[in-house]
């Protein structure tokens, strides 16, 4: 009776090489209706509620024009199916399902309901009325792990991973990366905690950290609990999903602040003018959907410059996170120098880069 | 791997602490199931004692308000299960099931208005001098006041249970309702006070995690601790004493475990996870092997319904 | 003061009295609920219970879906309501569904990309199977050491939760699935994806079994030997020993059957409308068919009812949700409220109200 969330980045696996062709098109509308599912509560205070941000954004945005609705806590599978296949009914016009596992839920009543649009979070399977969606997270890692390289005295950053799929690792090697560059002797310390939300959990976790002489803490799942252990052991951690200084004010340096309000205002705004179209998008930060909480001034003015620049540099496309030369774990070449790395390589990543220690569990 | 990365010492710390929320939903739980009640609900009335408690707390920016709040909170929704089961005859199963779902929903309403909100911060109790002592200073004299609370529940509930004229009674009745009925004790009234002090302290066991370990409130945040407190029962087969360890014990796998990743040791997770179960149905199948139910401590009532008449 | 006295026999007329008056009771403290949360009450009852049933927009679709919502949990009522009049408690439903379901996949997934007709009746054996087994684990230690099967049960819930994780991330981790964990999804494996069988509506191999097993359940129950044995040993277990009953031979019947059916209860739905192993597939039919087999009085007809009564909660809960805004706990407290009301009122049935001077309770 546990309540769980998988959001499982698939990005660009490129299967479904644009159907571009042979898309309908839509005309445009007077007024919207826009349905959002939810695999948790609003009140999760992580994934789901800021997918419910980005749908306030919209009704924002747009206020007569559009009417939104939303049913949170819907389970994966049937269940999920079901509640499309009424909201379809019901007479909205686009729906947004929130999960990885709404995948093929998604593809099955997107058959039945062709002038319904669907954008599919995280998915990888598209068609001519279902559009895919996902945020490169990575993005924001590579500016945390610039930030926890720089200020570990210990050299030992702590981080707490929920499932072994390919957007955590991405993470974990995204970060790690960053942080060995700013500081060739830091480690990583990996705990896997088979959840994405088990409060007691991960603050057993982030102490079992902090014991071992972990001084930075990075988090991939969504409670405040690692936060504010961080803050009593008056160390560095960084905030997952939204801004979670309330419950860090000396420990949050910044937090990875998932932001989908640009894209959902862009996606409804082009079914109201009807040029909304099948497409595969992935932001990062110069889209916004990538967003960060101000840094801790306590930040050494230097640890703040690094990190901006990185934040720019990644923005203005000069530098892509995952730039060889990078080798696997194992010491086999992946990246010869100056090569970046493909999306449909990141989209599976299922390895880790050299000089990590711990094995991927599986 | 860097296993003396792990300091044993600090280990032991954080265990009192992790074992907190299960060690008091469970000597409550336990209470209930001497006097021959099973109440399931117990993570319904902890997540109940979670958001009463914090948002108490934040009203009114005082944590200990809250834990009282939180144990109010638990109680009466205790007191609507023993309402149904003891008064209406209801089946205990169902009904507490359904406190579950009740108390899930319920939590969720009241704290729709709590959520991202830090709650006031409660104080360690660093004990003057004990907390200076080597090795023991570090593991028993420096947690906050709940972990104390805690254990004193444990020694009161053993000592009360094994020790008192009033506890005999509740055992009595929980072994045998018609019998006990039949000696004049007051059966309903006595399972109804271990209803509600089963449900106060759920409630401060999921206050605990909500004010304390986390702190913040979010739907569904107690994520199964109320499960655990109930096979916690069953694992220390009803013996006070035994279910602080045995809470020990449970909260300690996860922490081991956890801190052994953490040191660079590849485990099989999910196997690991499993074990504590099937430890608890390995004890529960050696107590009740030996010598029957004299061994096992079980209350031979629990669950049955009790009517004066019948 | 008013004392609860048993009737010599259940009341026939509070029988349908008392589900009648819960819901009744139900609406008006859900409508005060919903008040309170500052939606128009009487718009959210009426989309919660009316609407999925008679709406024209959504009834033609939300009808038969009631069907494939309820039927796991028909199924694996049924299956707890033999046990459960005859005091034996099988609480881990929830850990034989997911059993059943993995060992339906698992022979689906070693045997892919198979085609032949007897994989589906072979995957309906390995399900049933799988949840027998875990059932039998505490039915061998009740009769073999007296071990409480509540406990043993419930326990085996998480063992068999930690499995499903470990299966869905290792073996049978979809080899296409660009790394991520979940199986392979059985709907596009046409030898074992159990389809609906006339389209649109509804009805697959797993409604179509709940169905005949609420008609088999109730001649068992009411016309077999083994239906009175059960009845008896509810009853007065004291009896039921004098009359022959094998105490220990009922406990493994009882706890085999609802093992089995849970078993298929997963394996149908797993090769349905759920479709894919993953870390939680599993929602929680096993515990609300406890409530539902309570519901139903333990009655095959009655659980009928009872698990569409829960499916309707569930369909038109959500469709409250994104028509009226109103949140998925109010929806919760609601179902919560609905139990409470039908749990408290069956005392009527069994007990009526008789002022007593003088005589404490």
């Amino acid at each position: 009776m546990t309540m769980k969330r998988r959001t499982v980045l698939a990005g660009l696996a490129g299967t479904t090489a644009a159907a571009a062709l042979g898309v309908p098109t839509f005309a445009g509308k007077d007024k919207v209706k826009a349905g959002f599912i939810y695999v948790g509560p609003v009140g999760d205070g992580g994934w789901s509620f800021q997918h419910d941000q980005g749908r306030k954004a919209v009704e924002a945005a747009y206020g007569d024009k559009v009417e939104t609705s939303y049913v949170e806590s819907v389970p994966e599978g049937a269940d999920a199916e079901r509640v499309m296949t009424q909201m379809a009914l019901s007479g909205h016009d686009i729906i947004f399902a929130t999960s990885f596992g709404y995948m093929d839920a998604v593809q099955n009543v997107a058959k039945k309901f062709p002038k319904v649009k669907f954008e599919h979070a995280t998915g990888y399977k598209r068609a001519p009325n279902v559009a895919t969606y996902s945020s490169r997270f990575y993005e924001g890692r590579a500016v945390i792990g610039t930030i926890a390289g720089m200020v570990t005295r210990t050299n030992k950053v702590g981080y707490i991973a929920s499932y072994p799929i390919p957007e955590v690792i991405r993470g974990i090697n995204s970060a790690f990366i960053h942080a060995r560059k700013k500081n060739p002797n830091v480690e990583f310390k990996i705990v896997w905690v088979f959840t994405w939300f088990d409060p007691s959990k991960e603050a057993d976790a982030a102490k079992a950290l902090i014991e071992q002489g972990c001084d930075v803490i990075m988090q991939h799942t969504d409670s405040t609990a690692p936060m504010a252990i961080a803050e009593k052991a008056g160390i560095t951690a960084f905030g997952q999903a939204s801004d979670m200084s309330a419950f860090g004010p000396h420990a949050q340096a910044t937090a990875i602040i998932d932001n989908w309000a640009p894209y959902y205002v862009d996606r409804v705004g082009k079914v109201l003018d009807g040029t909304w179209k099948s497409e595969d998008t992935w932001g990062g930060i110069a889209s916004g959907m990538v967003a960060f909480a101000p840094f801790n001034e306590n930040l050494p003015a230097e640890v703040k410059a690094a990190a901006q620049k990185m934040i720019d540099d990644i923005k203005s496309g000069a530098y892509h996170p995952f730039t060889g030369p990078l080798n696997k774990q194992d010491g086999t070449p992946w990246l010869k120098p100056g090569e970046v790395a493909d999306d449909g390589t990141l989209a599976g990543m299922n390895f880790y880069v050299e000089g990590i220690t711990d094995t991927i569990p599986s | 791997m860097d296993l003396s990365a792990i300091d044993p010492l600090v280990l032991l710390a954080s265990l009192m602490v992790a074992a907190t929320p299960i060690m008091l939903a469970g000597i409550g739980e336990l209470v209930v199931e001497k006097s021959g009640v099973l109440n399931l609900g117990v993570e319904g009335m902890m997540i109940t004692g979670a958001i009463c408690g914090f948002a108490v707390a934040v009203e009114t920016g005082s944590p200990a308000l809250g834990f009282l709040a939180a144990a109010a909170g638990g109680a009466v929704l205790a007191l609507l299960f023993g309402i149904l089961t003891q008064f209406l005859l209801s089946n205990q199963v169902a009904t507490g099931l359904a406190l579950t779902l009740f108390g899930l929903g319920l939590s969720a309403l009241i704290g729709q208005s709590y959520i991202g909100i830090k709650p006031p911060h409660f104080d360690q109790l660093d004990i003057p001098l004990l907390k200076d002592l080597p090795v023991l200073g570090l593991v028993l004299f420096r947690h906050d006041v709940i972990v104390y609370l805690a254990l004193g529940l444990v020694v009161g509930v053993w000592w009360f249970l094994g020790r008192s004229r009033a506890g005999l009674v509740l055992r009595a009745i929980g072994e045998n309702h018609d019998a006990a009925h039949a000696l004049g004790y007051k059966v309903m009234r006595v399972r109804m006070l271990a209803i509600v002090f089963g449900g106060a302290l759920a409630g401060l066991g999921g206050a605990y995690i909500s004010l304390v370990r986390v702190p913040q409130w979010t739907e569904g945040m107690t994520a199964g601790a109320g499960w655990i407190a109930l096979a916690l029962v069953v694992f220390a087969s009803w013996r006070p004493l035994r279910l602080a360890l045995g809470a020990w014990l449970f909260g300690g796998i996860t922490v081991l475990q956890l801190n052994l990743q953490a040191a660079g040791v590849a485990i099989p997770i999910q196997y690991l996870s499993m074990s504590p179960y099937i430890a608890t149905i390995l004890v529960l199948a050696f107590l009740s092997s030996r010598s029957g139910r004299a061994a096992l401590d079980a209350p031979a009532s629990l669950g049955k319904p009790f009517h004066a008449s019948s | 003061m008013l004392v609860l006295e048993k009737r010599p026999e259940p009341s026939a007329l509070w029988r349908w009295l008392a589900p009648i008056l819960a819901v009744v009771l139900t609406l008006v403290a859900g409508g005060v609920m919903f008040a309170i949360l500052g939606k128009d009450p009487l718009a959210a009852i009426r989309m919660i219970f009316w609407d999925p049933l008679f709406n024209e927009t959504f009834a033609a679709y939300a009808r038969p879906q009631l069907l494939v919502k309820a039927a796991p949990l028909i199924l694996i009522a049924l299956g707890l309501s033999f046990g459960f009049r005859a005091n034996i408690w099988n609480i881990g439903a929830e850990g034989q569904y997911i059993m059943g379901a993995l060992a339906a996949a698992g022979v689906a997934l070693a045997l892919y990309p198979l085609d032949a007709w007897w994989l589906f009746p072979l995957m309906i054996v390995a399900g049933a199977l799988g949840g027998f087994l875990w059932a039998m684990i505490p039915a061998f230690l009740r009769t073999r050491f007296g071990t409480n099967e509540i406990l043993v049960s419930l326990m085996l819930v998480y063992v068999a939760e930690a499995f499903q994780a470990a299966m869905a991330l290792g073996p049978m981790r979809n080899p296409e699935g660009h790394g991520f964990p979940g199986s392979r999804n059985l709907q596009d494996y046409p030898a074992a994806h159990n389809a609906e069988l006339v389209a649109g509506t509804g009805m697959h191999w797993g409604v179509v079994t709940a169905l005949l097993a609420v008609v088999i359940g109730h001649i068992v129950l009411n016309r077999h030997l083994f239906g009175f044995q059960v009845r008896l040993t509810g009853q007065a277990p004291k009896a039921a020993r004098f009359a022959g009953v094998d105490a220990d031979r009922l406990v493994v019947i009882c706890l085999g059957i609802s093992g089995a059916l849970a078993g298929l209860a997963g394996m149908f739905e797993i090769s349905g409308p759920s479709g894919q192993v993953s870390i939680d597939f599993n929602i929680g039919y096993g515990f609300t068919a406890i409530i539902v087999a309570f519901l139903g009085r333990l009655h095959p007809i009655g659980i009928l009812l009872a698990g569409l009564l829960m499916a309707l909660s569930y369909i038109g809960g959500e469709l409250a949700q994104f028509g009226l805004g109103v949140p998925a706990a109010a929806i919760k407290a609601l179902q919560g409220m609905l139990l409470f009301f039908l749990l408290g009122v069956d005392v009527f049935t069994n007990y009526r109200l008789r002022w007593q001077p003088g005589r404490a309770g």
